[in-house]
């Protein structure tokens, strides 16, 4: 069984919103019609969106740290969005556990967002149908497409390559071994939904250097002690020549 | 969550229209066994009218809650797994029953289905009677198993949730029978403000322990678990736009703290405490029966108002700061 996700890393993201416009700019395009921009240049703007990047701080100035965490549907494996649906336009992809909404059979009744505890669905004001991201469905199948191209939106605008895309349910996956090697992590695991969508932590790297990294205990010369060695503080050769 | 007045009215309106017609059905059944006097058919058929009037104007309401009411047609087909699907079809076919009982009632066709060893006339109206208050039944579970199924939303993720929904239903329905009765049948007004008393005191007990409850409360959900960080102090410095979204206008009751605090306790005088005073008097005249009805009524809807406003929804965790 294949469960497509993105896996975000959030120790490369900038916070740049590059995925939210890419992914504005594809999804608002398609066959599916326009995602409905209220008053877009007015005093009071509002529109639909299916990703957007929010950012946090982590602790309390000197000792913070600043985190942009993009957010979408995490395609959960047990999506509790599905089975509340009273139409059956909720639905998960067998296929690929992508999870959809059918825009021609959704009533707008929102009880599906009552039912999403990630805010992952909002309602497109002009169609009055639920709409939320789709994975770029019409985008990753696309055979007209390079394969290259042939991912979501966001994740070929991504500048700093922090988002992955691939079969979570393949160990082999890119997305598997960054969520294996990499610690990375479900959102409100409580709830038991299972997100499809992983996120990698901010990490740090550190390194130990032994005192014996730094002074080769097999330097011949000093082996050999043919060469005095200079103390610390002392002038040495390189101070005075630069051949 | 941001209460919906389609929904506040279609809850109240069609709880009022089960409770009335458990209430005439309470009776008829008290007739059956000889306990009361037996009404006369347009005592009960008139009754099941205004029972489906309730009714209507609650699914009329329920519309104005769909952003494409002329697809609503297929919200009847998840019934497998939708509890608001169940509710879609629970709701046309208690009042196909109603309808079916106040025909009857109305044209006097009372066809004989069983006659009971003990010579008891069990007619088809007391059959259609006993289907309408199953359903009547079914259909405040699936009301509030609608809200009481959605785990994150603790407040209502609770079995007080459906009962509540069931004794308030049936504390106005039995309300608004005793005044219907004060008008039309003066000598039973007392048999249903009796109920009515009683079932408002049911429903005051299980809406106060359901307010207990979510005073106890500890969110599960924290900002920690929301973007899956370990650290105490976590703030959101910006939610990714300025101006507003679904999510921030879907979730939150936009009213003051205040607002919220002020509101509690008017409903539990308005909904439970001066109806039970107003039945308690025991003077039954359609007046004071009336003034009865109207204030729980109101105090019903600010309740009903109340338990949207009350629920917390996680996802506003990720919706705290605008910039």
């Amino acid at each position: 069984m294949t469960q497509l996700a993105l896996v975000i890393d959030l120790n490369v993201c900038v916070g740049c919103h590059a995925c939210v416009t890419s992914c504005k700019e594809w999804n608002t395009s398609g066959s599916a019609g326009p995602l409905y921009d209220e008053n877009p240049y007015g005093a009071d703007p509002t529109g639909t969106f299916f990703n957007r990047v929010q950012t946090y701080e982590i602790g309390e100035f000197p000792n913070s740290e600043t985190l942009h965490f993009p957010k979408s549907c995490l395609h959960c494996e047990d999506p509790p969005c599905v089975p509340v649906c009273p139409t059956g336009a909720s639905y998960k992809r067998k296929e690929d556990g992508i999870v959809l909404v059918d825009y021609d059979k959704c009533i707008g009744c929102k009880y599906c967002t009552w039912a999403c505890p990630y805010g992952a669905r909002e309602i497109d004001e002009k169609q009055q149908v639920m709409k939320k991201c789709t994975l770029c469905v019409d985008r990753i199948y696309d055979m007209t497409m390079d394969e290259a191209d042939r991912k979501p939106s966001c994740v070929k605008a991504c500048p700093t390559s922090a988002r992955l895309f691939g079969d979570i349910h393949d160990p082999e996956s890119v997305v598997s071994k960054a969520i294996r090697e990499d610690g990375g992590y479900a959102l409100m695991p409580e709830w038991g939904t299972h997100p499809a969508n992983h996120y990698l932590p901010r990490r740090k790297t550190h390194i130990k250097i032994h005192q014996d990294e730094l002074e080769r205990a097999d330097n011949p010369l000093k082996v050999d002690r043919q060469l005095p060695k200079p103390g610390k503080g002392e002038s040495s050769m390189e101070d005075v020549s630069a051949w | 969550m941001k209460p919906a007045f389609s929904v506040i009215f279609l809850t109240t309106l069609i709880g009022a229209g089960q409770g009335l017609f458990l209430a005439l059905f309470t009776h008829q059944s008290y007739a059956l066994f000889g306990l009361l006097p037996m009404q006369s058919d347009a005592f009960y058929g008139y009754g099941s009218v205004l029972v489906l009037l309730l009714l209507a104007g609650g699914l009329v309401a329920s519309f104005f809650h769909l952003g494409r009411p002329e697809r609503a047609w297929r919200s009847a087909t998840q019934w497998r797994t939708s509890w608001l699907s169940r509710e879609v079809i629970a709701l046309p076919a208690f009042m196909g029953m109603a309808l079916l009982y106040a025909g009857l009632h109305l044209t006097g066709i009372r066809p004989e289905v069983v006659t009971l060893p003990s010579g008891l006339l069990i007619d088809l109206s007391i059959v259609i009677g006993v289907i309408a208050t199953l359903l009547a039944f079914v259909l405040f579970i699936c009301t509030g198993m609608i809200y009481a199924c959605l785990r994150f939303l603790r407040e209502w993720n609770s079995p007080l949730t459906v009962i509540n929904y069931t004794l308030m239903g049936g504390a106005s329905g039995f309300t608004l029978a005793a005044l219907y009765a004060a008008v039309t049948a003066p000598t039973e007004a007392g048999f249903f403000a009796g109920w009515a008393f009683i079932i408002t005191l049911l429903a005051f007990i299980g809406r106060f322990a359901s307010l207990v409850r979510n005073a106890r409360l500890k969110p599960k959900s924290t900002i920690q678990t929301a973007i899956g960080v370990k650290h105490p102090r976590i703030t959101q410095r910006s939610m990714g736009f300025m101006g507003g979204s679904f999510n921030t206008r879907e979730f939150f009751h936009g009213k003051t703290p205040a607002f919220l605090r002020t509101i509690k306790p008017a409903f539990l005088l308005l909904a439970f405490v001066l109806p039970m005073a107003l039945l308690a008097l025991g003077l039954f005249t359609p007046a004071l029966l009336a003034i009865a009805f109207t204030l729980q009524y109101i105090g019903l809807l600010a309740e009903r108002w109340f338990f949207f406003a009350q629920a917390n929804h996680p996802q506003n965790l990720y919706y705290q700061t605008v910039g």
